[in-house]
């Protein structure tokens, strides 16, 4: 701390000393923005270099302005004045804008648009302004409180590998204290210096680079290891190194596969789970599953509303809020669903098949008219948002990865309420013999709603996770409910471990030929694995004994 | 009501025969504009399945168009009278519709279609029945029929330049290009186009990388992770062909694979205004399109459709009310409707063959700056440009063009032995090399 007081104190001990050294005087400055405003494309270039070459704060300012053509000429009584354009505001016909003087920021009051003249920066001279500004935006990034912006400041600056920015990260890297803030400076230092002349230095840097496992390297290194004009050594560090980086960037590839394999299993595991419930329990094909999942979406989708209006402070919790009552939304449209109407057409799978087929429509045209065709936009709270880096190149996002960890959950939960409760028990004992579970005292149709409402109220949840990775629009049903069918029918009806080994599966499956064939091809290539699948064993991966066995 | 006399007979078909004659002999300028018979003009855009969303908007700035033609007297002092129809997001149907605004509505020009295979579907029902259709979105070439004028883009008014401006030194001189589409015509046409001019200016064909996703493609990992590898060494951008809705989880997975606009800025040739209402954009910021027109350009005359748009949106209670907002297409259609009054007042007719000649080289100042009809080819010289999006849904605009850029439907890099005339030939003729 003390030391970064003394740096603080010298810097600001050095500020107005180098400022003076390019500053220009009030003639000078006059003088360019005079030739600034004049059509000699020549004059113009020069006097953007002579701004931007005081490196000083305000005039970068200037700039920026100018580039974004908010620079205008006034010419009062034979005076010409350069100046920045401010606030704008209409009276009555005219478009009024108020007037700075550039560098101080001084008002001169305000002046009708029309008067004004644009100083225009054609593309020329915004090729020349850049770079002075993509250095202070740099540098200040590099001094961002967010570590998120360091590393992008830094990945930059690697990137560009100019030898004149190695001091700038060399300061920085000294004071960095993020891990990944760290590794993308020292990243970018040894890029820079990888493009120097000394061979020791560029020795060093191919060393780190491999250590470093960079593949932003790599293609420099594989080109000096091939380049028989680069000195012995550092051709035989690059060989090194490049191997080294080649075998890192085979591991994290594997390691990305794996994970994306989680989670589209894991998010197939939570659509699929709730039908599988209600197909494997109740023998009832709910074609409105995916409706029901989009209802948990758009109840997402009001409570999120909601907290933007009445707490905005607590924005992003509204998420953990979503979670509950998209269920409990969705459970209550089944349960009501359920008792309506299913429950009057048991045993007869087709005619239930027509009627939640006829219940997806009417919701999904219900939400159309609701909430507008259009999709509505869901904004991820903060901590879903970005991704934890666990290796270099490798950062998993923090929705997938939530979604991993609900979806273990439900499935848990799943368990403990159908084999740890009494609830359970009367449910299983109900799809075993319902007869004889009635006999004994259970209330099949009560059963029979709780069990379709768990079913949809899990749906609800899927739609309220999917929000964070897809578009909730009225249709967003039709997407998923062919992956869900696909999912529990390769599973086999009936059985919870059958649909958690068919997600598996099938993710697994399609992340793995993904890479080679394509995603179009690997969606073909899925559905010839599972119909081949099915040929073999028509029930699925786990036969079922029960109820609709029997049928 | 079921009497119907031979008296009352005779007085309505006398006046109605009296009408005919008048309106046959066009009657001198005594009667005013609202005794006249209307021009009736065809709306042709799906007002419900999946492209409603893109194309209500184009329906809603028609009609709007009409409404100000209308309330300045017409043309040629009579009033217009729109057909809408809906074809519902089904390319037959559209060829369907299309036949009955051309036969039974006698329509005198019609307005409509988005996708290129709905274009494709009732192209032939126009050039059967000596139709005129305005097409107003931007798209792939590689069509040249007499009885089309499109208002949007060709390749070379949006892809090329997108391109180009990312290999330019202000754009970031990138080098490697990552070509990214949906599964259809556009996007396979689009990056044919995009390939054989990156190998053309001497990009290596192993720094171009292709890959298509199907329509409502959610899961985009395993392609953000290849675009990570792929820009690995710096200087590598993404040129975006995907559709729909398709964007939200691509750009969301891109954001939170920890892929910023520095590591790979995606250049998106699909994503406009409307398309961002339903987005939450914090994903998209510093990201690029390429379009002829943004809501965001400074001009006086875009003020004014901005903002007669959001009133025209309010006062006929469309949802999103004043809270909507105006894009490339839109403008394209609003200029279309535009262009064909001038070409009407200048032929003195609404005949198709007349109004064709008229449109050929035909000027207006529309809200994205002073458009041109070309003079031979049926498409419009546009300025190009490039804008990067903003937190709040708009786009700033970080490039743009020189004057006018020409339109070339037959693409110089992939049909250079082909050209569009229908002055000096008929239609398609092969160009010499």
């Amino acid at each position: 701390m003390r030391r970064l007081l003394c740096v603080l104190f010298i810097a600001w001990l050095a500020a107005p000393a180098a400022g003076q050294a390019a500053s220009l005087s009030p003639a000078e400055a006059e003088r360019t923005l005079q030739a600034l405003a004049s059509d000699d494309g020549d004059r113009r270039e020069a006097a953007v270099a002579a701004l931007g070459g005081t490196g000083d704060p305000k005039w970068l300012e200037f700039l920026a302005a100018f580039r974004d053509g908010n620079v205008y000429v006034r010419t009062k009584s034979g005076v010409t004045e350069v100046l920045v354009g401010g606030a704008r505001s209409t009276r009555g016909d005219h478009d009024v804008i108020e007037l700075k003087t550039p560098y101080d920021g001084a008002a001169r009051g305000d002046a009708p648009l029309s008067s004004l003249k644009e100083v225009a920066a054609d593309r020329r001279l915004r090729v020349a302004i850049k770079p002075f500004l993509d250095a202070d935006e740099t540098k200040l990034q590099l001094a961002d409180p967010d570590p998120a912006v360091r590393r992008g400041a830094a990945i930059k600056l690697g990137n560009r590998a100019d030898p004149r920015s190695a001091g700038v990260v060399e300061a920085a890297l000294a004071e960095e204290a993020d891990r990944w803030a760290r590794h993308a400076l020292a990243e970018a230092l040894a890029l820079i210096r990888l493009g120097g002349t000394e061979t020791p230095a560029r020795v060093d840097a191919a060393r780190t680079l491999g250590n470093l496992h960079s593949a932003t390297a790599l293609p420099a290194l594989r080109a000096l290891a091939r380049d028989t004009a680069t000195p012995p050594t550092l051709r035989a560090v690059a060989e090194r190194a490049t191997g080294q980086i080649e075998r890192w960037a085979m591991l994290t590839a594997t390691v990305e596969t794996l994970f994306q394999g989680a989670s589209l299993a894991s998010i197939l595991l939570l659509m699929a789970l709730g039908l599988a419930i209600v197909f494997g329990l109740m023998g009832v094909i709910n074609m409105a599953h995916g409706e029901l999942m989009a209802l948990g979406a758009y109840a997402t989708y009001v409570v999120q509303n909601v907290f933007r209006a009445s707490w905005p402070g607590a924005f992003d919790y509204y998420f953990l809020v979503a979670l509950p009552v998209s269920f409990l939304v969705a459970a209550a449209v089944g349960v009501v669903l359920e008792r309506g109407v299913i429950r009057r057409l048991y045993g007869r799978p087709l005619e239930t098949l027509l009627l939640t087929w006829g219940a997806s429509l009417i919701i999904q045209q219900a939400l159309r008219l609701w909430f507008g065709a259009a999709n509505v936009d869901v904004a991820s709270p903060r901590w879903l948002s970005g991704g934890v880096p666990v290796m270099a190149d490798l950062t998993l996002p923090y929705n997938r990865v939530f979604i991993i960890g609900l979806a273990t959950l439900a499935v848990a939960a799943m368990y403990w309420l159908l084999f740890r409760t009494a609830a359970g028990l009367r449910i299983r004992a109900v799809t075993q013999n319902r007869a004889m579970a009635g006999c004994l005292g259970v209330r099949a149709g009560w059963v029979d709603a709780a069990t379709f409402g768990v079913g949809a109220g899990l749906a609800g949840l899927a739609g309220c996770a999917l929000t964070q990775i897809g578009n909730v629009g009225p249709s967003l049903g039709q997407n998923y409910i062919v992956d869900s069918f696909m999912v529990v029918v390769t599973g086999g009806v009936g059985k919870i471990a059958g649909t958690i080994l068919a997600a598996a599966g099938l993710g697994g499956l399609n992340k793995g030929i993904e890479p080679a064939l394509g995603a179009v091809f690997a969606k073909v290539a899925i559905l010839v694995v599972v119909i081949l699948f099915l040929q073999r064993r028509p029930a699925g991966l786990f036969a079922v004994r029960g109820r609709n066995a029997e049928a | 009501m079921s009497t119907y006399s031979r008296r009352q007979f005779l007085k309505t078909t006398l006046v109605a025969a009296g009408a005919g004659v008048a309106a046959g002999h066009g009657l001198p300028s005594i009667v005013t504009a609202q005794s006249k018979e209307p021009i009736k003009i065809g709306v042709l855009h799906s007002l419900s399945g999946t492209m409603a969303i893109s194309e209500v908007s184009l329906r809603d700035v028609v009609l709007m168009a009409t409404e100000e033609i209308n309330a300045k007297g017409g043309v040629l002092g009579r009033r217009l009278q729109p057909v809408v129809v809906d074809p519902a997001s089904n390319w037959d149907l559209f060829a369907e519709k299309a036949k009955q605004l051309l036969l039974q509505d006698k329509v005198a020009v019609v307005f409509g279609c988005w996708t290129s295979v709905s274009r494709k579907s009732v192209l032939p029902v126009f050039e059967n029945n000596n139709g005129l259709l305005f097409y107003p979105v931007q798209y792939e070439g590689e069509e040249c029929s007499k009885n089309v004028f499109y208002t949007g883009a060709t390749p070379n008014q949006q892809l090329i330049p997108g391109a180009e401006y990312l290999m330019s030194k202000e754009g970031g001189g990138y080098k490697k290009f990552y070509l990214l589409g949906t599964d259809y015509v556009f996007p396979r046409t689009a990056n044919k186009i995009l390939r054989a001019f990156l190998l053309a200016k001497g990009v290596p064909a192993d720094s171009i990388a292709e890959e298509y996703t199907p329509f409502n493609h959610q899961d985009y990992q395993t392609i953000v992770g290849k675009i990570k590898r792929f820009s690995s060494g710096g200087s590598a951008a993404v040129l975006s062909t995907i559709n729909g809705d398709s964007n939200v989880p691509f750009y969301k997975e891109f954001a939170n694979q920890g892929m910023r606009a520095e590591n790979a800025p995606i250049m998106a040739f699909s994503v406009a205004e409307d398309e961002l209402r339903g987005m939450d954009t914090s994903s998209l910021v510093g990201h690029l399109a390429a379009w002829n027109y943004y809501q965001s350009v400074e001009s006086p005359q875009n003020a004014k459709f901005v903002n007669a748009f959001k009133a025209y949106a309010k006062k006929s209670n469309l949802p999103g009310g004043d809270k909507r907002v105006t894009d490339d297409p839109m403008e394209a259609a609003y200029f279309g409707v535009n262009i064909w009054r001038q070409a009407v007042e200048k032929a003195k007719t609404t005949d198709v063959d007349a109004v064709r000649k008229a449109v050929y080289g035909q000027e207006f100042l529309a809200p994205g700056g002073k458009i041109k009809m070309h003079e031979n080819n049926h498409h419009a010289y546009k300025p190009v440009l490039i804008g990067e999006i903003l937190k709040n849904g708009q786009f700033k605009v970080v490039s743009r063009t020189k004057g006018l850029v020409e339109p070339e439907p037959w693409s110089k890099y992939t049909s250079p032995d082909k050209g569009c005339d229908w002055v000096g030939h008929q239609g398609t003729y092969p160009k010499k090399v």
